[in-house]
């Protein structure tokens, strides 16, 4: 398994224009927010959180598509699926996110506190937001997994794995956004959605990889 | 043979695309005749019923949004079961079921979302509020789009099913999750001055129209369900009658070939 | 050396495969036993690469059965005990060829021959360090056919196991087959040339009517 995460994570950092253009539309659309709503600093530090959490939810699904694509195309799925009773295929699934979210989700997480600063946000923001999404990112991963094997055998998978992963991320966002905003908002509490937060990935940490295995089994049929 | 053994296997029969097709046939007509009689018959009562004192006329379109909202939610338990049968007994009625309750469970939700906006405009004064109900339903109304999206999207039929299937159930999973954040969301964000449109209290005199017109709806659905399914399944053995025949053309030219 | 016990057996019963949500083969049985190699030959389109892939657990049978008998432990059904060589390498072109095995080692356990050795049988000593995706067709096949000798598994699946493969390297390919039946090993490969093997049974899949 540990040899799984380790070819991944060489894949990821040598083809590397996956974390690459993740990090660069999480720049580009932080860059966009103020031209929409003005460069009103107030108004940017309060809704900052809200802001990197959309960056950076969108972002991460961009590089989702690839995640089960690349195996499929050149065979490696075929040899992921038949190892089963070797390693279980939920857990090969789980690795795989784990290697994803290293490459492509966690470069996000780290320029996240860069572009905090150019919405203004105080220091403390800054890091309670980088800490929600370190958190909070995970589950996106986990989730958007499912949208993944979904339409792995799919050409151009890509937007539809947003349309199905979003609905499902609102949870997350949600309480991601809310403890994030006790930084920068008077008086909401950050404990409990934070807590949350955390029991959402981790809930999505088994239920994504099962049922993405699920579908992938059956994207073969 | 004992009753119980007796029942599944005459639900196994059923379960027949053939035998689905002939019982479906003889039932359809009787079962869309009793939905318009029922739903006539509701909104007629709901009509006649007295007018609430503080919403006025406006109340009466409870008597359509509360049967759309509560088959929003009836429909997606329906595709939820479906789902287990194409996953768990690999059953192909199982598969046109889901296939066939996306489009029609869709329609609804939004017709729960078009009427709940206009009951809501004399009160709320807009079109729309990021009502804790509304939204819920909201999210619920894009899992559908996306569900419809994925059967489109594939052209096998069985792989489509099953894909299908994992995607409604693990949204039937997150349903709850959704709801619990979007109300705790809410309550962060607009602190309990959000108006209940039905309290829990409701008096018999709204109740019972209420409870005929969601049974009518309920039976509509039903009806249109089936006309679906039924539909579906005719498409699929054209879809398999003009493979066959594409490949008889092909073994003719060959047979050609050879002599 | 892992070994397989004299009695185990390879049985497939009544075996029917089904693509599209057509059946494109059924009855389809035979069994072997360890030692023995079967060739699936018949023209495109019969039905070759579902049957292996059916073999391998990739896809459900539309009906009859497939079992590994008395594999113990270590083997306790067909996919879990074999290797898998497909239409496709499973090897990534952005990793070194020895890379791209040491991972196939490391992930499918049962080590056999290293990386470098399962290399030189297979005639490409000294191309390890290259990135796979600079390798030619007929490299880049026999590379994912070193990839059988670096885990130990009883039955082979080889779907077109000689494509873009030369003559010598065919017959390079035909000695590691041989070897692995005398260790008493199971070969199932489909193929539509001959491959060499004295005594290998054929079942042939006859086209769709």
């Amino acid at each position: 398994m540990l040899a799984l995460y380790h070819r991944d994570l060489t894949l990821g950092l040598r083809t590397g224009s996956g974390a690459m253009t993740g990090v660069l539309f999480f720049l580009a659309v932080i860059a966009v927010i103020p031209f929409g709503v003005g460069p009103d600093l107030d108004l940017l530090a309060r809704i900052g959180p809200a802001v990197l959490w959309l960056g950076a939810l969108l972002s991460s699904l961009l590089g989702l598509e690839r995640l089960f694509q690349a195996d499929r195309e050149d065979g490696s799925l075929d040899l992921l699926l038949i190892s089963d009773t070797r390693h279980m295929l939920a857990v090969t699934v789980f690795v795989k996110c784990l290697a994803h979210w290293t490459v492509s989700v966690l470069p996000l997480v780290i320029v996240a506190p860069l572009l905090g600063m150019f919405m203004n946000m105080p220091a403390e923001g800054i890091a309670v937001t980088t800490l929600t999404l370190l958190a909070g990112t995970p589950a996106i991963t986990f989730i958007g997994a499912v949208g993944a094997a979904l339409v792995v055998a799919l050409p151009r998978g890509g937007l539809l794995i947003s349309v199905l992963v979003l609905p499902l991320t609102i949870p997350v966002l949600i309480f991601g956004v809310a403890a994030g905003r006790a930084a920068v908002v008077e008086n909401d509490p950050f404990l409990p959605p934070f807590l949350i937060l955390a029991a959402l990935a981790l809930f999505f940490a088994v239920l994504g990889p099962a049922a993405a295995a699920l579908a992938l089994r059956s994207a073969d049929d | 043979m004992s009753e119980s053994s007796r029942a599944t296997a005459r639900v196994t029969a059923l379960a027949n695309p053939t035998r689905f097709l002939a019982f479906t046939g003889r039932v359809l007509p009787w079962l869309g005749s009793a939905a318009v009689l029922i739903i006539a018959l509701g909104l007629f009562m709901g009509f006649t019923a007295p007018e609430d004192y503080q919403q006025g006329i406006t109340v009466r379109i409870m008597y359509i949004h509360v049967p759309f909202a509560w088959l929003s939610m009836f429909c997606y338990t329906i595709m939820a079961a479906s789902a287990l049968g194409t996953l768990v007994w690999r059953h192909p009625l199982a598969d046109v079921s889901l296939k066939a309750a996306a489009p029609i469970g869709a329609t609804f939700t939004a017709l729960a979302l078009v009427t709940g906006s206009i009951w809501g405009k004399p009160m709320w004064g807009t079109w729309w509020v990021w009502d804790a109900r509304l939204t819920s339903v909201f999210v619920l109304f894009l899992m559908y789009l996306g569900i419809i999206a994925l059967t489109r999207a594939m052209d096998d039929p069985g792989r489509g099913a099953r894909a299908a299937a994992i995607l409604t159930l693990v949204g039937f999973i997150n349903i709850p999750i959704i709801k619990f954040s979007v109300d705790w969301w809410n309550t962060l964000h607009q602190p309990a001055s959000v108006m209940r449109l039905d309290g829990p209290t409701i008096h018999p005199s709204l109740l019972w129209p209420l409870l005929v017109s969601a049974l009518g709806f309920t039976l509509l659905f039903l009806t249109l369900h089936l006309m679906a399914m039924r539909a579906e399944i005719w498409r699929r053995r054209l879809a398999a009658m003009r493979r066959v025949s594409a490949r008889a053309v092909d073994g003719l030219a060959v047979q050609e070939n050879a002599s | 050396m892992p070994q397989v016990p004299e009695a185990t057996e390879l049985a497939v019963k009544g075996l029917a495969g089904e693509r599209g949500g057509e059946v494109i083969f059924s009855e389809v049985s035979f069994s072997l036993a360890p030692g023995e190699a079967l060739l699936v030959t018949g023209p495109n389109g019969s039905g070759k690469s579902t049957l292996l892939r059916i073999l391998a657990g990739l896809l459900q049978p539309a009906d009859g059965s497939v079992l590994f008998r008395n594999g113990g432990e270590a083997w306790p059904n067909l996919g879990a005990a074999s290797h898998y060589l497909g239409h496709l390498n499973a090897m990534k072109p952005a990793l070194s060829v020895e890379e791209n095995l040491v991972f196939w080692q490391k992930f499918l356990g049962n080590a056999l021959t290293s990386p470098l050795k399962a290399l030189e049988s297979v005639g490409l000593d000294g191309i390890g360090h290259i990135p796979f995706g600079y390798l030619s067709s007929g490299q880049k096949r026999r590379s994912a056919i070193a990839r059988l000798l670096v885990s130990y598994r009883p039955v082979w699946l080889l779907d077109e196991p000689t494509a873009g493969l030369d003559r010598s390297s065919g017959m390079r390919l035909q000695e590691l087959m041989r070897a692995h039946l005398g260790e008493g090993g199971f070969i199932v490969a489909a193929t539509h040339l001959p491959l060499g093997l004295e005594g290998a049974r054929e079942i042939s899949m006859a086209a769709s009517a």
